[in-house]
């Protein structure tokens, strides 16, 4: 796709999603709904059972997220259909490289995130209760038309955290699937086995965003845990739903070779060599203003050494026109899929397989 | 380089010149909690409970200032012109909230003190929360206002101390000049208790970010962002009914009548005064000491340490005034 035609399919389409969320929501009522994973407990206190961090909630009061409050002993989500962003975005932007390249993903998100990084990029939604940003209705059957009517051939929960809008994402997930929508999932892994599973037997893909390689950032940079993140890429490879990782490289905090190596020997010896792994760039932000954007070449060594581990698919991201975001065949070295920033050239994949060498070539590629 | 463990040098600096600038909220040295109880303060009629509460907390604050009269002492808590925040907590309803009746003993002490009701603000989080503890929402500016965060929303700009980062609401930080903090004696089940330090969570857009690792140094850092560090003034805890256990949710199984008040100009103090108090309730009642629970409120210890400097909390600095 050259530059011009993706300006056409994307500029439009966002500018209308834009207009179609100008309207303040009018009722709250409309997007509280009973909670799927929780138990009761005495004195009308709940816990919640959808991430790891299990929640004991008192009556009136929410989880760590922010988007899920015990009212009278019985728990809510206050986020269903309560949609605060919602874009369309080049699957790329996910980003997903070994998933139908070069289309277009119906992004949506609510308030809320079930962690706090201190390097969040969308800290202004996903920080926030929900009834402190703008937000629309927009019901799971709607969000699926929406996106059928806009040609998107998925949609994308991204943006903050969708685990924390997990009956929003499981409904519309049905809800897309007979309209021949897909769905793709961006994710920090910070979720139970069981609500996991549900997961991945209704969507297509889910991203990853593994944080760094160990429990002492999950504990100080993340406000969360490593071993359930990494339980969880365990659980979706098992269930053969499309996964790919990205790693963000903060400089200082998660860029040793020890980590690269680290994380590349056991995506290797979990995962395998196939799991795309992406190593992107990190630009000051929120609570980590006081650091400087990733070196390319702190990038380039993190690819060197996954590379040299055995990882077949390792991308360097954030750096717009980089070689290194493109995909190889590991077999015959040639470009298969171009890319420039999110942009798609050439695809050289014919049924999963190189066009050159017809090595099989992983993903979900729909060519 | 490094991650943002604790605060940064910049941040130290920035709290050193700001309490030089602002009113300090310690006199230097010791620290005085002064706790005032009325046996008899549930009378059976309104009326009677009214006026044994205005006595109760005139004592209290005369007491805490050393003055003769209660207008002379509320005269040393605000200024004329200033536009005052009472900061409620009404998070529990009915039962475990700031006393409506107390908030208007203080209301009625202002005016009289020479703040015009115009200039008063009670203020919670949600206009629902203040509606739960029978506060009547207001909003009109000749009124003494009653308003959540809700209405005006939170700064855009985010304030940062520590480990904490939060929008602050425009009602601390635009429209009033100084606060009066009116929390209530309780326990907490995630924190430990709930008093003064911990009722400003009601002041920034994410509380529930910060319960984690009993809310330590969360708590203090929350405490340490500029708005609140400025314009907190004093604290009058309402202990009139106070629970050693099960909150900040009611229980009334867990309630007993404090029948009492505790006024401090020094938040960390006061929350390590209360603390005891529920300490002791608790071992009365047979209970587990809060640290055996895992939720003892070291955050108010933290409060205290040299990245804060927001009171004291070595009893030996502190002067407990019984009355």
């Amino acid at each position: 796709m050259d530059r011009r035609s993706f300006l056409k399919t994307t500029a439009l389409p966002c500018f209308m999603v834009k207009e179609s969320i100008a309207t303040p929501s009018e009722s709250d009522t409309q997007f509280i709904k009973e909670a799927s994973f929780y138990e009761k407990l005495p004195h009308k206190k709940i816990q919640c059972k959808l991430c790891p961090r299990e929640c004991v909630i008192d009556d009136r009061e929410r989880g760590y997220c922010g988007v899920r409050e015990n009212r009278g002993g019985t728990y809510y989500t206050l986020v269903y259909s309560r949609v605060c962003a919602a874009h369309i975005d080049p699957i790329e932007k996910k980003p997903f490289f070994h998933f139908h390249p070069g289309t277009m993903a119906f992004s949506v998100a609510t308030a809320g995130c079930n962690v706090n990084c201190k390097m969040c990029q969308n800290w202004d939604i996903s920080q926030s209760r929900p009834e402190q940003v703008r937000s629309t209705y927009l019901p799971p059957a709607r969000l699926a038309t929406t996106a059928k009517e806009n040609q998107c051939l998925s949609i994308a929960y991204t943006y903050s955290e969708p685990v924390i809008f997990y009956e929003y994402m499981v409904d519309s997930a049905q809800a897309a699937r007979p309209l021949g929508v897909k769905n793709v999932v961006v994710t920090g892994g910070f979720v139970r086995p069981e609500p996991l599973k549900k997961l991945c037997s209704l969507v297509d893909a889910i991203k990853v965003d593994l944080k760094a390689f160990s429990e002492k950032f999950y504990r100080e940079i993340v406000n969360g845990e490593l071993r359930p993140v990494l339980d969880a890429l365990v659980t979706i490879r098992k269930l053969g739903t499309w996964n790919e990782i990205v790693y963000l490289v903060i400089p200082t905090l998660n860029d040793s070779d020890a980590e690269f190596k680290g994380l590349s020997h056991w995506v290797k010896n979990e995962l395998g060599t196939d799991v795309p792994v992406h190593f992107t760039r990190f630009h000051p932000e929120y609570l980590l203003k006081n650091l400087p954007p990733t070196p390319v070449a702190t990038l380039e060594r993190a690819k060197a050494i996954a590379d040299a581990e055995g990882l077949h698919y390792v991308y360097i991201g954030n750096v717009p026109g980089h070689p290194a975001e493109n995909t190889y065949c590991p077999k015959c070295k040639r470009v298969v899929v171009e890319r420039r920033g999110f942009m798609v050239g050439a695809v050289h994949i014919r049924k999963g397989r190189c066009q050159y060498c017809q090595q099989p070539i992983p993903g979900v590629w729909g060519v | 380089m490094r991650g943002r463990e604790g605060p940064t040098r910049r941040e130290l600096l920035g709290a050193s010149l700001s309490s030089v600038l602002s009113t300090p909220l310690l006199a230097a040295g010791r620290s005085k909690v002064v706790i005032a109880r009325d046996a008899a303060l549930r009378e059976k009629t309104k009326a009677a409970v009214e006026a044994r509460l205005l006595k109760l907390l005139d004592r209290a604050l005369q007491s805490f200032y050393d003055c003769d009269t209660p207008v002379e002492a509320w005269k040393k808590v605000v200024r004329p012109g200033e536009v005052v925040g009472l900061k409620v907590n009404c998070l529990a309803g009915k039962g475990a909230s700031t006393s409506v009746l107390l908030v208007e003993a203080i209301c009625e002490r202002l005016q009289q003190a020479g703040v015009p009701r115009r200039n008063i603000v009670i203020w919670d989080r949600l206009n629902s929360d203040l509606e739960s503890a029978g506060f009547r929402v207001e909003t009109r500016a000749d009124r003494i206002r009653v308003i959540g965060n809700n209405v005006l929303g939170y700064d855009e700009e985010l304030q940062t101390y520590g480990s904490a980062g939060s929008l602050v609401c425009r009602t601390l930080t635009q429209v009033v000049d100084a606060v009066i903090n009116l929390p209530v004696l309780k326990d907490h089940g995630i924190a430990g208790i709930t008093v003064a330090l911990k009722n400003f969570f009601g002041a920034i857009h994410n509380p529930n970010k910060y319960h984690i690792n009993v809310g330590d140094p969360y708590v203090a850092d929350v405490n340490m962002l500029s708005p609140i560090r400025q314009k907190a003034r004093l604290t009058i805890c309402d202990a009139i009914t106070a629970q050693y256990e099960g909150g900040p949710s009611y229980m009334p199984q867990w309630s007993w009548p404090f029948n009492g008040l505790l006024v401090a100009k020094d938040p960390v103090a006061l929350d390590y005064t209360a603390w005891q108090i529920i300490e002791r309730k608790r071992a009365e009642k047979g209970m587990k000491p809060l640290k055996q629970e895992k939720r003892q409120p070291r955050y108010i210890i933290t409060a205290a340490d040299e990245h804060h400097r927001l009171g004291n909390s070595d009893p030996r600095w502190i002067d407990v005034v019984e009355i």
